[in-house]
């Protein structure tokens, strides 16, 4: 006879798990009791959004499926922006919550909340167990429907009595998860791979687009050897960042909002663009009708309903990234000099490189930089939102897949220091940076007790500014520098840190950035470096919104 | 802009049906008409939904259905040869006398049954696509009508032909 927690316990481990976040709660009790004895490892974090990042943290740097565990009501609750924040860059998490007893079900009990009904527009899928029996299937199925075709967040919702109730129970070995309503297409429709191809050799001016689908496939060294075989160029999204080494010649940066300047020029005058695993963002796109308006599109990817959703397509390939373009390399037969379109790029590259003034005055582009020197662009770098996670998109250098870990669909303030805690234990081998906002940091500051707690070796950056930077930037730009409450008071983050027991260091002056990143390197556990920026440094290139993305400002004269 | 009638074969389980709507209403559509019952397959349903839109939002919010776990099939048969059927219940005021022989004789001419005799009301059942049920309901209009539901559109293809699961 086995409980319904320990045929849960049981699942997980049979999936492959060996760390969860989690915080506990009354209706979980009889989970944690479980876990008690188990191998499986529990993070206790300070906050259950911290359990979700961090799961999420754990899931990006790995590829694998991160897990979290909450209470019932307010636990399951606090998981939300977590699971909404997965739900945005598909990122595969299993969210785990406590449910009062099913005979208490939908009476408004003690710590109830209707979290299957809350979290139904941001899973993938969730499922209320009502019954123990049902359980271990529905683990396995989590996981699966978690982690294949469009990755994303399911929860589980667990009633108390389903833990606690005793039951006849073998894992069964040999079962495949079959779900006649969810069939992931995987290969590309061949005659589709055919077309892209010929175009691809038609084009003058053909241009990659890519972005976290091929990071979540897997597909970044396919990409590459695509790119490197045709010799077409590559522009990436804020997500698809690592796909394409930073220094690779025929890498364009990033595109969109605060992308390169060549890489939105590039766009504009591409006459082929083949998108891979990208969903035509509003900040990637800007003005939708003039976003790469003289050219033809190949759209590839996984999910059905992304292709053609804001943009129409030329050529729509439903299929999993790294496959689809594998098959487009196995096609092409000869390779087309596209002499006249690349040195144009070439042109623009030395033309409007990007820059930032160099002036001696502590910026924070100036500590990326710096950061990515002494790494070599190696290491995992988490980042929180805002003018932080742009100027860190803009100034690493970023060389693989899965080292850029950034909360973008959803720009999740807080999510970047817990997110980080879980990318620690997906790759241990692994320096993680978190670079901060002195305003997002403080959103999960309460972490610095889970890092402490843990000895966890995060190293946080805080480029401290002072304001809600982005927000402050908008507002200089667009609202006449009328900083309605965007100016933060100063805090003496060293200080909290030490409270916590962990080192840290205020950095004031640019010598003595390269020395603070040094000694968090060498410190064996957490650390916290408070860079007191300049203050109102603003992020350039800039497409203002709704404009057309050639249309920026910015970024040329500095 | 023109009304879809969309036919879901879905799981027949908990939750299903919200997790369809909640859908429609979350990408910003108006459902017209909505009817659900279990189907010729054990463990599913069948969901008729009636909605407007453009075809490439139809396009979109079936794509977006369709990844519902729980939904094994979504096509769109406006296009499509088809039937259609809508059952309304009216209840409608009826003093005895002429108004009474009035809406009996409005209600043989639709085909409509009058299933309830009050002492001032009779309930008439009326099945029919929905311009039939519309403008019943507008004849019926002048003598009061008291209350009325109906059971939104349900269709199926014409022939051998069928909306099914593929697997
Ligand atoms: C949870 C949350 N609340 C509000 C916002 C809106 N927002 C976007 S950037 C930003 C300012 C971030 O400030 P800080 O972390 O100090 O970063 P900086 O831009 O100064 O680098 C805000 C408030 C958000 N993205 N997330
Ligand atoms: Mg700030």
């Amino acid at each position: 006879m086995k409980t319904g927690a320990k045929i849960l316990i049981e699942g997980l481990q049979r999936e492959g798990v060996e760390t969860i976040f989690g915080y506990p709660g009354g209706v979980v009790l009889p989970i944690y009791d479980e876990l008690y004895n188990s191998s499986l490892r529990h993070i206790l974090v300070r906050h259950e959004q911290a359990a979700a990042h961090a799961a999420d943290g754990f899931a990006r740097a790995s590829g694998r499926v991160g897990v979290c565990l909450a209470t019932s009501g307010p636990g399951a609750c606090n998981l939300v922006t977590g699971i909404a924040t997965a739900y945005m860059d598909s990122v595969p998490i299993v969210a785990l919550t406590g449910q009062v007893p099913t005979s208490l079900l939908g009476n408004d009990a003690f710590q109830e909340s209707d979290i299957t009904g809350i979290t139904l527009p941001i899973t993938k899928h969730n499922y209320l167990v009502k019954r123990t029996e049902d359980l271990g299937h529905i683990v396995r199925e989590a996981f699966y429907i978690s982690r294949t075709g469009r990755p994303g967040p399911v929860l589980i919702d667990l009633p108390k009595d389903v833990s606690t109730k005793e039951i006849e129970y073998e894992y069964p070995e040999n079962e495949q998860v079959n779900l006649r309503g969810y069939q992931p297409t995987y290969r590309g429709h061949s005659r589709q791979i055919d077309k892209a191809v010929e175009m691809m050799m038609e084009a003058e001016r053909p241009l990659f687009y890519v972005g976290g689908g091929v990071i979540a496939s897997n597909a970044s060294a396919e990409l590459l050897r695509l790119a490197e075989m045709t010799g077409i160029p590559v522009t990436t999204t804020l997500m698809g960042i690592g796909a394409i080494p930073c220094d690779h010649p025929l890498n364009l940066g990033m595109l969109g909002m605060h992308g390169t300047r060549y890489a939105n020029y590039a766009v504009t005058e591409s006459d082929l663009l083949i998108s891979v695993g990208v969903r035509f963002d509003d900040r990637v796109t800007g003005k939708l009708d003039t976003f790469a308006a003289q050219a033809r599109i190949i759209h590839i990817d996984i999910d059905p309903a992304e292709i053609g959703k804001n943009k129409r397509v030329d050529v729509p390939i439903v299929g999993d990234s790294k496959t689809v373009l594998q098959e487009m390399r196995e096609r092409i037969q000869k390779r087309k000099e596209y002499d006249r379109w690349l040195s144009l790029i070439r042109t623009w590259k030395e033309k409007y490189p990007m820059k930032y003034p160099r002036d001696g005055v502590l910026r924070p582009q100036f500590v990326i930089e710096q950061l990515s020197e002494l790494l070599g662009g190696e290491g995992i770098i988490v980042s929180e939102v805002g003018q932080n996670q742009m100027w860190t998109a803009q100034y690493y250098c970023f060389r693989h897949p899965r080292t850029w870990i950034t909360s973008g669909g959803l720009g999740t303030m807080g999510y970047g220091f817990p997110a980080a805690m879980g990318a620690h234990f997906a790759r241990p081998d692994q320096v993680v940076f978190d670079i901060a906002g002195d305003g997002s940091f403080q959103m999960n500051i309460q972490e610095l007790g889970t890092v402490s707690h843990y000895r966890i070796p995060v190293k946080v950056a805080i480029l401290n500014n002072r304001f809600l930077g982005m927000v402050r930037q908008w507002q200089e730009l667009f609202y006449d520098r009328r900083y309605s409450y965007t100016e933060l008071p100063p805090v003496d983050f060293v200080k909290i840190a030490n409270a916590y027991g962990i080192d840290g260091m205020r950095v004031e002056d640019c010598n003595d950035v390269r020395p603070a990143l040094q000694a968090a390197i060498e410190t064996d556990g957490p650390f916290i470096m408070d860079f007191r920026v300049e203050r109102e440094e603003n992020v350039f290139p800039m497409v203002p919104a709704g404009a057309a993305i050639n249309e920026m400002i910015g970024g040329h004269t500095g | 802009m023109k009304p879809h009638t969309l036919t879901v074969l879905v799981e027949n389980k908990p939750g299903v049906l919200s997790r369809v709507t909640g859908l429609f209403s979350r990408r910003g559509f108006n459902i017209e008409s909505l009817a659900v019952g279990t189907c010729e397959e054990t463990g599913m349903s069948r969901i008729t939904i009636v909605c407007i839109g453009d075809d490439a939002q139809i396009e979109q919010v079936m794509k977006q259905t369709h990844k519902l776990i729980d939904v094994i099939k979504v096509s769109d048969i406006t296009e499509n040869d088809r039937v259609e059927r809508e059952l309304a219940l009216i209840k409608v005021t009826a003093e005895p006398g002429s108004s009474r022989a009035e809406i009996m004789q409005i209600a043989s001419i639709f085909r409509a049954q009058i299933i309830d005799v009050g002492s001032r009301t009779v309930v008439l059942s009326v099945a029919g696509d929905t311009e039939k049920i519309d403008a019943l309901e507008k004849l019926l209009r002048q003598y009061g009508v008291k209350e009325l539901v109906r059971t939104g559109k349900i269709a199926l293809l014409r022939g051998a032909k069928t909306v099914k699961s593929a697997k």
